[in-house]
């Protein structure tokens, strides 16, 4: 088996933000590292944050950051990654793509201990750069300019310290003195050797500063002194005239202000009043800003909370630090604040958002000060606060992100023409069911009823050089209705156009005039006010129309065209007639292009299954051109020009080309090149879009022309980061549609569809899903579908919080204690966020509050996903937490469908794993399944952390036990099981007599049940140890696998043993009870392997659009989703495996890490090819794509086709 | 030191254990070996952001204070050294 494995969604999830001018101008961007994806976004005038690029590195980022040459307008980027290498970065605005300017080996590749990556730090003058790892290697490159002002880098030069662990490094801003380094340092040497235990007692973190000689080329260790023991961050203080450099040092509960030659500057953390007293509050992410008169600090605590920072200072003399309450947003891992206002919070689980400043904490508020900070004996005074609703940020955008997906299915509940993939996401208070569906989301602006049933609907300028359309023309079956587009949108009858006839095209024609074409003539109204109106002559009616700004062709019903053309006066002559040989089934011209009087085809598709192009030169006018025959025939035409792009901020390098894109009335999109001199067609592709025949209209997107094609359902063409992207429309089906630009809206469309007409513009661009989100209580665990009620059920746990009555009454309390205070000032600044407003102290945005760490809340909930209904919640009583379920129907049938829930009491991870019990909850459903009500309970002996039907019975694994149950009237009943797995059974599944066993640390187990002896034995497993995180049943003998560092496997039973166990009379069992190296005694093999990157949590096998293949789709920690294809053919196997190698060749990854290396990181990639670096493809440039056409015996063109085709099978 | 030490094989694993650090020797004692596997474990956790948060979702906690934990476990992440026996 070959599988093709693509990323459907990139990661979703942020590991670290920078932010800087990377493109040289005034804008600000941000970088993003998202596992193996850097990004780049920018927020647009709007304040939406737009992605401009996206590039798959193949490897893992781990540090990020940015630093500027002294007097140049640009950001660079430096990256620290597992590549063993460090690689800065440039980014090229004009070919929108990220240069690597360096790239310098230093170690080996990996996430290791002592290589490193791990930190970056750069002189804030950009002179230096520090790459640290965990444990004693840390390397400065020294950055300077060459004649031609090109960057350059040094050597590397060493201030490795042996046996020191770090935690944290940052520059240290002193002006154009020698750069210096600062780190947090422990050194564990001695702590090593001293079994007493003094030594670890002693053991101290140290502050140390390495300074960079830049005369002697040497770095030096130049101060280093004691510094609190909870140290963990370092975050840069400015100086060199702007402050009084120096670091501030954040550790658990204080932050310090540390310089050489400086006292300590000390105050505390405040902490959130309801926070356990055993908790320390930890910064885990900050951000500096600086103007020219002022700086300050925030910092960002564990629970959400930001803090101001400011350091009262004289010249180089700190004299007081004070840490003022800010805001609580969700616990970011980077925040950005931009120069233009804004705050970007990249969130460690769920969305990320952007905020506007509206203030930066001036008014008084909670505060904590190195002045008033108390010492008493049992510690430092602490200072409390309590959160509050948003006062100096307002939430303008937010990013969807889907990390921490922790399962997902996919199924067609709503019965749409896609199934629907169902997740699971986020965690605590803002978990949330997440329904994807292919294709872009679109935003509503306006939806209004009509008096009839339209059937066409157009959007006229006034004049060429309007921004805004003046009409919508709605014709009915009968009439034709104009709408003016003002400030608001309103009926008119001065417009000129015949309303009492239908219309089968109205457009601007020359310059400053509308046409209307009706079946029975042409009315061309004049800027004026004069009307010219061409008959049709005899009885004969007009067809079908097709026009561009200067010509207009008609046919006539019986198959005649006549071509006019505007002339020099703006007058319509008619220029040419031709007799077709049969009706015409839709007609089209191509824009004119640039500079031209006018377009040379015209395309026209008949009856006959045929589309011809012909000419409208006046020396060969209506030649036929070129002739296409297609598989059914043509219902409408589109000429789609892509103008020429060298790259820029949405494009990739291509020339000028012609499409021509046919709806074919057996629902098939079919799109050829046109050859812009011959009008020949070549390179012709095919998609089916729906059931009916598409209807293709040219519409703006992004200021580049894009088709709608409209056939079932909508889609839409566009060419996005260089890629032609066909993607669907989340929206109804529509009849008609037209682009549309009004004053509210820029680049909309409206369409009708029954009586309405709908305005609606389309979001997101470039994203392959759309989800609808519903939220959820605690950190969802795992869902099961309950297929004939199409209702959902999922299990919600979280450690260490209240439950919702414990909340409810301390909620009740602060708000008690609180409002006593705000009534003095009752006129609280609004901050404009509906949610917030609705729910002063939403959960979502300010977390639960902590409870000891043995504390456990949980709760099972139905869910009925159409109307995102809650039916039915149960929170668990008694300190449990549910693991584990499964739908269960017992073989006496008595109860129907049962739902079987495994959960535990009082789990504990730390210092060992331990619980005081475990039970199986057996409910049942009732009033159609929304309700559940509890049958019984089951104490068992341990975790029951997987639960399956089978049989008729209930299988369970129990910690290291496999257990069959069968349904007891009081409890559940044992009735078989085995105790010989080898640590904690994590997933069930069952096919047939087999049964298919995932341990936690083991691989899989294939057992079997003998009905006849009431036996469970293992007959085979495997020869790996692999930490299984998620599973999923393939066929008879395979099953595939992903473990904890982000391999997915397939394994498979030998076709031999499988056959033997399946003729042995006794099932292997003689076998099985000699076994083999103290295992069963036949192996499974390795059939497929594959390093993702990224710990997979869900597998599911699916088929995402009708007569696509199926596939197995997994979905990832970081929140991204991917699938992987079987190959049908041999030769496809073949073409792919090679462009693979060539890619990998010609176009290595970018941030260093060897592609090959790091697909086989864990284990070596066997029959996967990476369809994520083939689709790199485009992005290289065209002599290096003819280079790697040619080795394939193929045209660049033809590579594309066959890695649209093969994408186009997956989704 | 005479040249010819240069190349045998005793300096050539000094010269390994003083590069890579976790290099093993043929007295390494089984704490020893216990504590390295165990801090290359924690770099490993520390270093994929993936894993650092599937542990950090398990235990619920912020990722930022996963790190630190598991950084700070480094120091002696199996407890104390045993006595040394004096031979």
């Amino acid at each position: 088996m070959y599988l093709y494995s693509l990323t459907l969604q990139k990661a979703t999830g942020i590991i670290c933000a920078i932010n800087g001018n990377f493109s040289g101008g005034k804008s600000q961007e941000i970088v993003v590292a998202r596992g193996k994806v850097l990004d780049l976004l920018r927020p647009d005038e709007n304040g939406k944050l737009q992605s401009l690029l996206s590039v798959e590195i193949f490897g893992a980022i781990r540090s990020l950051a940015q630093f500027r040459l002294t007097g140049a307008q640009k950001d660079y980027i430096v990256v620290g990654s597992d590549s063993g290498r460090i690689v800065i970065l440039e980014y090229n605005k004009e070919k929108n793509t990220f240069e690597k300017i360096h790239q310098e080996t230093f170690g080996k590749s990996g996430c290791r201990r002592i290589v490193p990556g791990q930190y970056l730090a750069v002189d804030p003058k950009g002179r230096a750069v520090m790459i640290g790892a965990c444990e004693k290697q840390k390397l400065v490159y020294v950055l300077n300019r060459d004649t031609s002002a090109r960057l350059t880098i040094s050597s590397p030069l060493e201030a490795h310290k042996s046996h020191t662990i770090v935690y944290s490094i940052c520059g240290v801003d002193c002006g154009f003195d020698n750069p210096i380094f600062a780190a947090i340092e422990l050194d564990y040497s001695e702590a090593d050797q001293d079994p007493t235990g003094q030594a670890a007692n002693e053991a101290q973190k140290l502050l140390t500063f390495y300074e960079l000689d830049l005369g002697l080329n040497h770095v030096s260790r130049k101060w280093s002194e004691q510094v609190d023991n909870g140290a963990n961050l370092l975050v840069t203080v400015p100086g060199g005239g702007d402050g009084p450099s120096g670091v501030l040092v954040c550790a658990e509960n204080f932050v310090i202000y540390k310089n050489q030659g400086h006292p300590d500057v000390r105050a505390v953390i405040p902490r959130r009043e309801d926070l356990p007293a055993e908790r320390g509050v930890l910064i885990v992410s900050a951000a500096m800003h600086k103007q020219k008169t002022m700086f300050f600090f925030l910092l960002q605590t564990e629970y959400g909370d930001i803090f101001r920072v400011t350091l009262d200072h004289d010249n180089d003399r700190v004299k007081e630090l004070k840490i003022k309450y800010f805001d609580t947003i969700p616990v970011t891992s980077s925040l950005c604040v931009l120069k233009s206002g804004f705050l970007f919070a990249a969130s460690e689980f769920g969305n990320h958002a952007l905020y506007q400043f509206q203030a930066i904490g001036d008014d008084p508020d909670v505060e904590a000060s190195s002045a008033t900070l108390m010492e008493t004996e049992e510690g430092f005074q602490p200072v409390f606060f309590q959160p509050r609703k948003l006062k100096n940020l307002v939430r303008i955008d937010q990013v969807e992100s889907l990390m921490s997906m922790m399962d997902m299915k996919v199924s067609n509940l709503f019965e749409e023409e896609t199934p629907q993939i169902f997740t699971l996401c986020g965690r605590g208070p803002r978990s949330s069911l997440r329904i994807l569906r292919p294709g872009l989301a679109i935003s509503e602006m306006a939806v209004s009823q009509l008096p009839g049933v339209p059937s066409a609907v157009w959007t006229v300028k006034k004049n060429v050089n309007d921004e805004f359309d003046a009409y919508i023309v709605v014709s009915f079956a009968n009439a034709t209705l104009v709408l003016s587009i003002g400030e608001t949108v309103e009926e008119v009858s001065d417009s000129g156009f015949l309303d009492t006839t239908p219309s089968l095209s109205v457009s601007l024609i020359g310059d400053d005039s509308l046409m209307q074409v009706h079946p029975s003539g042409i009315r061309h109204i004049r800027e004026d006010g004069r009307i010219n109106e061409w008959r049709t002559p005899g009885k004969r009616t007009i067809v079908k129309v097709g026009s561009n700004r200067l010509q207009v062709v008609i046919a006539l019903s019986g198959g005649e065209l006549i071509y006019f053309e505007v002339d020099m006066t703006g007058q319509l002559m008619e220029v040419e007639k031709h007799e077709m040989s049969g009706d015409v089934a839709c007609l089209d011209i191509a824009p004119v292009p640039e500079g031209r009087q006018r377009s040379r085809f015209l395309a026209v598709g008949s009856y006959d299954n045929t589309i011809r192009i012909l000419s409208l030169d006046p020396d060969d006018c209506m030649q036929i051109l070129s002739l296409q025959s297609v598989s059914s025939p043509p219902e409408s035409l589109l000429f789609l020009e892509v103008q020429a792009s060298i790259g820029g901020e949405d494009g990739a390098d291509h020339p000028a080309s012609l499409f021509l894109n046919a709806g074919l009335q057996n629902g098939v999109l079919f799109r050829t090149v046109v050859d812009m001199v011959t009008g020949q067609l070549s390179d012709a592709r095919s998609r089916f879009l729906g059931l009916r025949a598409p209807k293709l209209f040219s519409i703006a997107v992004r200021g580049r022309r894009a088709m709608l094609c409209l056939s079932s359902r909508p889609w839409l063409g566009y060419i996005h980061q260089g890629h032609f992207l066909l993607t669907p429309l989340s929206y109804e089906t529509l009849e008609f549609a037209a682009s549309f630009s009004s004053d509210q809206c820029a680049e909309g469309v409206v369409a009708v569809a029954g009586d309405a007409l709908r305005v609606f513009t389309i979001e997101r661009l470039g994203e392959s899903f759309n989800e609808t989100a519903i939220p959820l209580r605690y950190t969802p665990r795992k869902f099961v579908l309950h297929p004939k009620r199409k209702l959902l059920v999922t299990i919600e746990s979280d450690q260490g919080a209240f439950t919702a009555e414990e909340r409810e009454a301390a909620k009740k309390e602060s708000f008690e204690a609180a409002g006593m205070g705000e009534n003095g000032n009752a006129n609280q600044i609004e901050n404009g966020d509906d949610e917030d407003n609705s729910d002063p102290l939403s959960d979502e945005q300010y977390g639960y509050p902590k409870a000891e760490s043995g504390k456990w809340v949980s709760c099972i909930r139905v869910l009925d996903p159409r109307t995102a209904q809650t039916t039915c919640l149960l929170e668990l009583q008694d300190n449990e937490a549910a693991f584990s379920m499964c739908t269960v129907n017992f073989h006496d049938k008595e109860y129907g469908t049962l739902l079987a829930v495994g959960t535990a009491k009082g789990l504990q991870f730390w210092p060992k794993r331990s619980f005081e019990a475990g039970f199986i909850h057996i409910y049942r459903f009732k009033e159609d399944g929304k309700v559940l009500e509890l049958l019984h309970k089951t104490q068992v002996e341990g975790v029951p952390l997987a639960l399956c039907q089978f049989q008729g019975r209930l299988l369970a694994g129990i910690g290291p036990i496999l257990r069959l149950y069968d349904l007891g009237k009081r409890r559940l009943l044992r009735k078989c099981e085995n105790k010989l797995f080898p640590n904690s059974i994590t997933s069930i599944h069952t096919y047939r007599d087999r049964i298919f066993v995932g341990d936690m640390q083991e691989s899989f187990h294939y057992c079997k049940y003998r009905r006849d002896e009431n036996q469970l034995y293992i007959f085979a497993d495997d020869t790996v140890p692999r930490w299984l995180t998620a599973a999923h049943h393939i066929d008879f003998d395979t099953m595939a696998g992903t473990d904890k560092f982000g391999n997915v496997f397939f394994v498979r039973l030998p076709q031999d043993v499988s056959d033997e166990i399946e003729e042995d009379p006794t099932g292997g069992k003689i076998k099985w009870e000699q076994g083999k190296l103290n295992g069963a005694p036949n192996k499974v093999e390795e059939i497929v392997q594959f390093h993702v990157g990224d710990v997979v949590s869900c597998l599911y096998k699916a088929t995402l659009i009708p007569g696509g293949g199926e596939c197995i789709l997994y979905g990832t920690v970081m929140g991204s989703l991917g699938a992987f294809l079987p190959f049908a053919s041999r030769d496809d196997v073949d073409f792919f495996s090679h462009l693979e190698m060539h890619m990998r060749q010609e176009h290595p990854p970018l941030c260093g890490r060897d592609h090959m290396a790091y697909r086989s990181s864990y284990f070596p990639v066997k029959d996967v090819i990476d369809g994520d670096l083939c689709e790199q493809f485009p992005t290289l440039p065209m002599d290096m794509q003819r280079k790697i056409a040619d080795e394939l015996d193929r045209t660049p063109g033809e590579i594309l086709k066959k890695l649209e085709e093969i994408r186009n099978k997956i989704i | 030191m005479q040249a010819s030490d240069r190349f045998n094989i005793n300096s050539q694993l000094e010269h390994l254990q003083a590069k890579y650090v976790g290099t093993g020797h043929a007295d390494l004692t089984r704490f020893e070996w216990a504590v390295n596997t165990h801090r290359d474990s924690y770099a490993s956790y520390v270093g994929h952001y993936p894993i650092l948060s599937y542990f950090a979702l398990a235990e619920n906690e912020s990722i930022g204070r996963e790190r630190y934990n598991f950084m700070q476990k480094m120091l002696l992440p199996c407890g104390l050294p045993p006595e040394r026996e004096d031979e």
